[in-house]
């Protein structure tokens, strides 16, 4: 991906502002010949555009896997949390929050989730009518890179937009969780994690995929009072409820519309 | 029950609401969804959420505040990511700063 920070930070929230994101990889199709601009490449622009996405996305597992086993998880847990949740953040945050000891994992990562829900309201006027296991699969790979890929296809073209959609949402999945199995027996391998620095790494993580979404003064205020607060409460409060008072502060800057608009984090 | 069943409890719920958020998104009519209050307020809890964990994972060891060699992890990560870097790089080079310091005997 041209813009890569934003191609491998797996939550950046891309369900609005949508064909930006990947623009620069996005060969326009020639007014001449609309559908089969194809031809560049064997596989055709959006497989390609699908299949970088899903190697960029799936590479980091490694962390995710590592980082899992490091907080205590095995490698069995590791694996049923890549299969079952499938979100980049809402599983750094499961382990994040087992990791502090906390029994708050579950509603962290489903809070963190919640934005997966509205990436299927932008997808479901390309993707239906569906049902059955059609539909239980879409749904669980509906998620950022999955959403971006299809919504940066040209609107106009709702097959390009599908093929995006299974393309990166399966590449990602298969790549994912192959992945996390080797960050998960790396991660067995390496002795005391804070050795090699993995807590570092856990919260340098988080701060990547917080980063894409800190454009507006709000946002800043936002994530620098709930840093504040889920400091203030963690000595006082048993393990995890510091994060999940921090997402009260997201319900209070967000029930007041902002002045400006463009100031929502997406 | 032992520690590790309520692991695994957590776990499948965890991915039981996590498909079920998604699928909810793909079957409410539009309108229901279409709130501003709403997107708005879910964006800003994704922020919160997510520096919330950060500032606890870089900042505190059970349920202590600690100031130790993430505190330079964290600067290089900053700087990693103002310059643009990709996300495991980001990430590489925290662990890698936080491992370098505590090989020197700080943090």
């Amino acid at each position: 991906m041209s813009s890569a920070d934003e191609a491998s930070a797996p939550d950046a929230d891309y369900s609005r502002r949508a064909p930006a994101p990947c623009a620069g990889e996005v060969s326009t199709p020639d007014a001449a010949e609309p559908a089969p601009a194809s031809r560049a490449s064997r596989l055709g622009p959006t497989r390609t555009q699908a299949l970088s996405v899903s190697i960029a996305t799936g590479a980091y597992a490694i962390s995710f896997g590592a980082l899992s086993v490091a907080a205590g998880l095995d490698l069995w847990q590791t694996m049923a949390l890549s299969l079952l949740v499938f979100s980049g953040g809402s599983q750094f945050a499961f382990v994040g929050v087992v990791a502090g000891g906390g029994n708050l994992a579950a509603a962290t990562s489903t809070f963190l989730g919640i934005r997966n829900g509205f990436y299927g309201v932008s997808l479901a006027p390309i993707l239906r009518p569906m049902r059955g296991p059609r539909l239980a699969w879409a749904a669980q790979v509906t998620i950022d890179e999955s959403t971006a890929v299809a919504l940066a296809q040209p609107p106009e073209d709702v097959p390009a937009r599908r093929q995006g959609f299974w393309w990166t949402g399966v590449g990602v999945f298969v790549l994912w969780n192959l992945v996390t199995v080797v960050g998960a027996l790396a991660g067995q391998r390496i002795g005391d994690p804070a050795d090699w620095g993995l807590d570092a790494a856990a919260a340098a993580a988080f701060l990547a995929l917080v980063w894409p979404r800190l454009a507006s003064r709000r946002a800043h205020v936002v994530a620098g009072v709930a840093a504040v607060l889920a400091l203030a409460l963690t000595p006082i409060a048993p393990a995890g409820v510091p994060i999940l008072a921090a997402a009260v502060v997201g319900i209070v800057a967000g029930w007041k519309a902002p002045r400006a608009e463009g100031e929502v984090p997406e | 029950m032992s520690a590790y069943v309520w692991v695994w409890v957590a776990i499948v719920a965890a991915g039981l609401l996590a498909w079920l958020t998604k699928l909810l998104g793909h079957v409410v009519p539009e309108r229901i969804v279409e709130n501003p209050r709403v997107h708005r307020i879910a964006a800003y809890v994704t922020v919160a959420l997510l520096m919330a964990l950060a500032a606890v994972q870089a900042f505190t060891s059970g349920g202590h505040l600690v100031a130790d060699s993430r505190i330079a992890a964290m600067a290089v990560a900053v700087v990693a990511l103002v310059l643009r870097a990709p996300f495991l790089v980001v990430v590489a080079l925290a662990a890698a700063t936080a491992a370098v310091l505590r090989l020197l005997g700080w943090g």
